[in-house]
């Protein structure tokens, strides 16, 4: 009886928690789909761009494990081409950009990718 | 055989979504069922609780698992048997965050020659422990697909569950626990004849359904790879009530974003509704206060008394003839 309104206070506890998307995204305003700037004159990157975007993370992740722990830095490509494997080196130089490029999909997704606790971060102006 | 059902009717839900996906319904697996099912889950949880909320509690029955509070000089268990609002509160409190009911399972077995035993046993605890915080783990992860900017607490989340930083994308030991606990409380039931006997498609169709929800997940991050900017443009359209469908999503993505329509759907009308059930279970959240406070029941009607003074001057002329000695003399 006198517990009722404990039970009330609850349910719309619960429902305002169950619905704080819904709240955030009518505070924040609509989230712009991120568009990563690509700065290179290449048509392609290491691999195809569909495989880029779905693998890269696996490709950095072999690659950094050959060079460390192997010490082989030749990276045959599916389409016969040979790369230097190097984050800095490769990776960076057509994509200098960290925080237009990396950054653009990983922080509208909440991904932290480990490389720059190595490998140092470029400079850039914000 | 009720396993081998429950199974299969996920697996041909999931394929239902697979197909349907790709047959052009995207937007109904992606937008209109969403919506649908959060609507029947809310409104659904809202009018159990509520119907609970209505139902009389004439009396407090509490389950008793300790010492009740008495005399000054004995000491009381003012969790397992609470006298106070505040002890019961604590208690549904312990329910909820260490399933201290399931602490309690005990096992009984018939052993060889005829030995009755009986044994602890924390394998279910312990299953359900692990199953419902890798879940909410799980679950709170998913965060960063609802909301832009993304809350620290869930990078942070993200951050702990991935510590090992094993493979790209990092494998989520929260993934593996959910996995192996559901798998765990699966086998559970049909290992047991006994357990087996009582199991029902109840039991075994929340427990395929989240299978299938997590499975599917677990090939999306780690094997098929969707693609998740897609995905999240996907969700923020359906919390903002602007939704559509972006091109490119993997049809595995609808497999899963139904079978947790199916979840949500299913949810206010199974045994799934403990989640709101919990904090209402009048075994556990009332105080055992029955013998310090008189507690009368709301619809009894007004007891009219007849003392015995009363009745003596109803039958007063008929004791009299009977010889029947008065008190009134």
């Amino acid at each position: 009886m006198r517990d009722r309104a404990w039970i009330f206070i609850g349910l719309a506890a619960f429902l305002a928690l169950a619905l704080a998307p819904v709240w955030q995204s009518a505070l924040h305003g609509a989230a712009r789909k991120p568009e990563p700037k690509i700065v290179t004159k290449a048509k392609q990157c290491v691999e195809p761009t569909a495989e880029m975007r779905r693998n890269h993370m696996e490709l950095l992740n072999a690659w950094r494990d050959t060079v460390v722990r192997r010490g082989q830095r030749t990276y045959l490509a599916a389409d016969g081409k040979t790369v230097t494997m190097s984050l800095s080196g490769t990776c960076m130089s057509c994509h200098p950009n960290k925080k237009e490029f990396c950054d653009a999909c990983h922080n509208y997704l909440a991904v932290s990718p480990y490389c720059w606790e190595c490998h140092i971060e470029p400079k850039e102006k914000s | 055989m009720r396993v081998v059902w429950s199974l299969l009717l996920v697996g041909v839900l999931a394929l239902i979504a697979f197909f349907g996906a790709q047959a052009g319904g995207q937007a109904l697996f992606g937008i209109v069922l969403p919506y649908l099912a959060m609507a029947v889950f809310l409104v659904g949880v809202a009018a159990r609780v509520v119907g609970w909320a209505r139902s009389t509690v004439p009396f407090r029955i509490p389950t008793t698992c300790g010492q009740e509070r008495s005399l000054p000089w004995i000491k009381p268990a003012s969790l397992d048997n609470p006298s106070t609002g505040l002890g019961a509160a604590a208690r549904v409190l312990l329910e909820v965050f260490t399933f201290r009911s399931l602490f309690r399972n005990n096992r009984s077995e018939l052993r060889e020659g005829g030995r009755f035993t009986f044994s602890a046993d924390k394998w279910l605890w312990a299953a359900a422990l692990a199953f419902h915080y890798s879940f909410l783990v799980v679950f709170l992860r998913h965060y960063r697909f609802f909301a832009e900017p993304v809350p620290a607490v869930v990078a942070w989340i993200q951050g702990l569950d991935g510590f090992f930083q094993v493979g790209l994308p990092v494998v989520y030991v929260s993934d593996i626990v959910l996995v192996a606990a559901l798998g765990y409380l699966l086998w559970r039931r049909l290992a047991d004849a006994r357990l087996r006997y009582i199991s029902l498609h109840a039991d075994y169709f929340p427990l395929a359904l989240i299978l299938g929800v997590a499975l599917s997940g677990v090939l999306l991050r780690y094997f098929s790879k969707a693609d998740i900017v897609a995905v999240k443009e996907l969700a923020i359209g359906l919390v903002s009530f602007h939704p559509a469908v972006p091109k490119g999503i993997d049809p595995l993505v609808f497999v899963h974003i139904f079978l947790v329509s199916v979840l949500l759907t299913y949810f206010p009308f199974s045994k799934l509704v403990h989640m709101a059930g919990v904090f209402l279970s009048p075994t556990r959240n009332l105080a055992n206060d029955n013998r310090m406070h008189r507690h009368v029941n709301p619809w009894n009607p007004p007891i009219v008394g007849h003392t015995y003074a009363e009745w003596e001057q109803e039958f007063h002329d008929k004791l009299v003839a009977s010889g029947i000695p008065l008190d009134k003399e």
